[in-house]
């Protein structure tokens, strides 16, 4: 069944870009349909993996990459931290089972993101938490990159600061 | 049956789920004769027993029949005052149905909510950041168990985690706390923490992934509904010593 979900995954896409001219505006439909799938995945994770909470970036990042991904795409990103200030991290993906049968993009569709959906599960996953993100692609093999890889910024992080009474 | 009942609360604190699994209480009706021994008052727009405790009628029950039609309130079916009515020696003799009363919707709306509220004070009261909040409340006749999600969207909250609209530009923030999951249960039922997860990952399969289920709403899904039933039942079949597994 990881064969439908896959062509049913590149049916969505090429349907969307049948759609929408610009490639813009298939990558931002793809992201608000994963953010609306991300807000709802969330539970469906925290009740399947009795995961504690994470208490750093550092740790979320690797929940994401160890936990989550193989639960649900039954792969392994890899986790490296890109920023000194410790809030930019990127998965590298070696092995992407959305792309199973995309060979490469089309040549009017250069700038799609074509997993564009990751980005917005995990964009809208991380918000329902209180972790604000920005999650882009930054490599991608599709476009003739070596990896696919997925970049996470933690903007800033809003959790549990009391509300002081002056 | 040991689970009295199922409630979820959404982040906001309202009622979105509710469920009654308890047996049908033991409602008593009887016969009787002018005048009547048991002392009855009037109590938040109900008749209520007020002393003479006997046989199965206990003081608290309310009156919820008058020679099988049903009260409404404090007013008989017929529109008369059930108090004078009682008082009037030739209405009798009378069968009168006396049992606890049953909560109304709007009551059960108005508990979840009070709740909600208690629930964030407690959090905040803990002396340690970062408390769970109101993990069990016990008593001699049931045991409430709560369990609050992580996830919750953020937003500008007074210090109880009501919205307030302060219009304030200041970067402190309190979290609008996760969907809460409450269950009433005897005393003695062991393994309602497996329980409020299994009703987690039901809330998260039957509701969450039902594409015309809107978040926050009352949960209306029959798959959800058929899967709490069942994992209930599965729980007091375990008994007081937990499921097997």
């Amino acid at each position: 069944s990881r064969e439908l979900f896959v062509l049913t995954y590149g049916a969505l896409v090429a349907q969307l870009c049948k759609d929408y001219e610009k490639d813009e505006d298939v990558n931002t439909c793809l992201d608000r349909m994963g953010y609306g799938i991300g807000i709802r995945l969330i539970d469906d994770f925290l009740a399947r993996s009795a995961v504690k909470k994470c208490r750093s970036y550092s740790e979320t990042a690797d929940m994401i990459a160890q936990v989550a991904f193989k639960m649900y795409l039954g792969v392994t990103p890899s986790v490296s931290c890109s920023s000194a200030a410790g809030n930019e991290f990127s998965l590298i993906l070696d092995k992407n089972p959305l792309v199973d049968f995309v060979e490469e993009l089309p040549a009017e569709r250069a700038s799609l993101c074509y997993c564009n959906l990751l980005c917005g599960v995990i964009r809208g996953a991380l918000e329902m938490v209180h972790l604000a993100a920005e999650v882009t692609f930054l490599q991608d093999r599709l476009k003739g990159d070596a990896v696919t890889e997925i970049g996470i910024t933690f903007l800033r992080k809003t959790e549990d600061r009391k509300h002081k009474r002056n | 049956m040991a689970i009295f009942s199922v409630y979820v609360v959404n982040k906001a604190g309202g009622l979105i789920y509710q469920l009654d699994h308890h047996a049908p209480r033991a409602d008593t009706e009887k016969t009787f004769g002018f005048p009547l021994d048991l002392v009855l008052r009037l109590h938040d727009e109900r008749v209520v027993v007020a002393f003479g405790q006997r046989d199965g009628i206990r003081v608290g029950h309310a009156v919820l029949a008058i020679n099988g039609a049903e009260v409404n309130g404090r007013l008989t079916a017929d529109g008369k005052d059930v108090l004078e009515f009682l008082g009037n020696p030739a209405n009798y003799p009378v069968s009168i149905r006396f049992g606890r009363h049953r909560l109304s919707s709007n009551e059960k709306l108005m508990l979840a909510s009070m709740f909600h509220s208690l629930f964030a004070i407690g959090s905040q009261l803990s002396p340690e950041v970062g408390s769970s909040g109101i993990e069990m409340l016990e008593t001699d006749t049931f045991k409430l168990h709560c369990f609050q999600t992580l996830t919750g969207t953020a937003r500008r909250c007074g210090p109880a985690g009501h919205v307030v609209n302060l219009g304030l530009s200041d970067a402190s923030v309190v979290m609008a706390p996760g969907i809460k999951f409450v269950v009433l249960a005897d005393p003695r039922q062991a393994g309602i923490d497996a329980l409020l997860r299994k009703i987690y990952e039901i809330y998260s399969d039957f509701a969450l992934k039902n594409p015309f289920y809107s978040l926050e709403m009352p949960i209306r899904c029959e798959l959800f509904d058929q899967n709490l039933k069942l994992a209930l039942e599965v729980a007091e079949k375990a008994g007081p010593f937990g499921p097997g597994s």
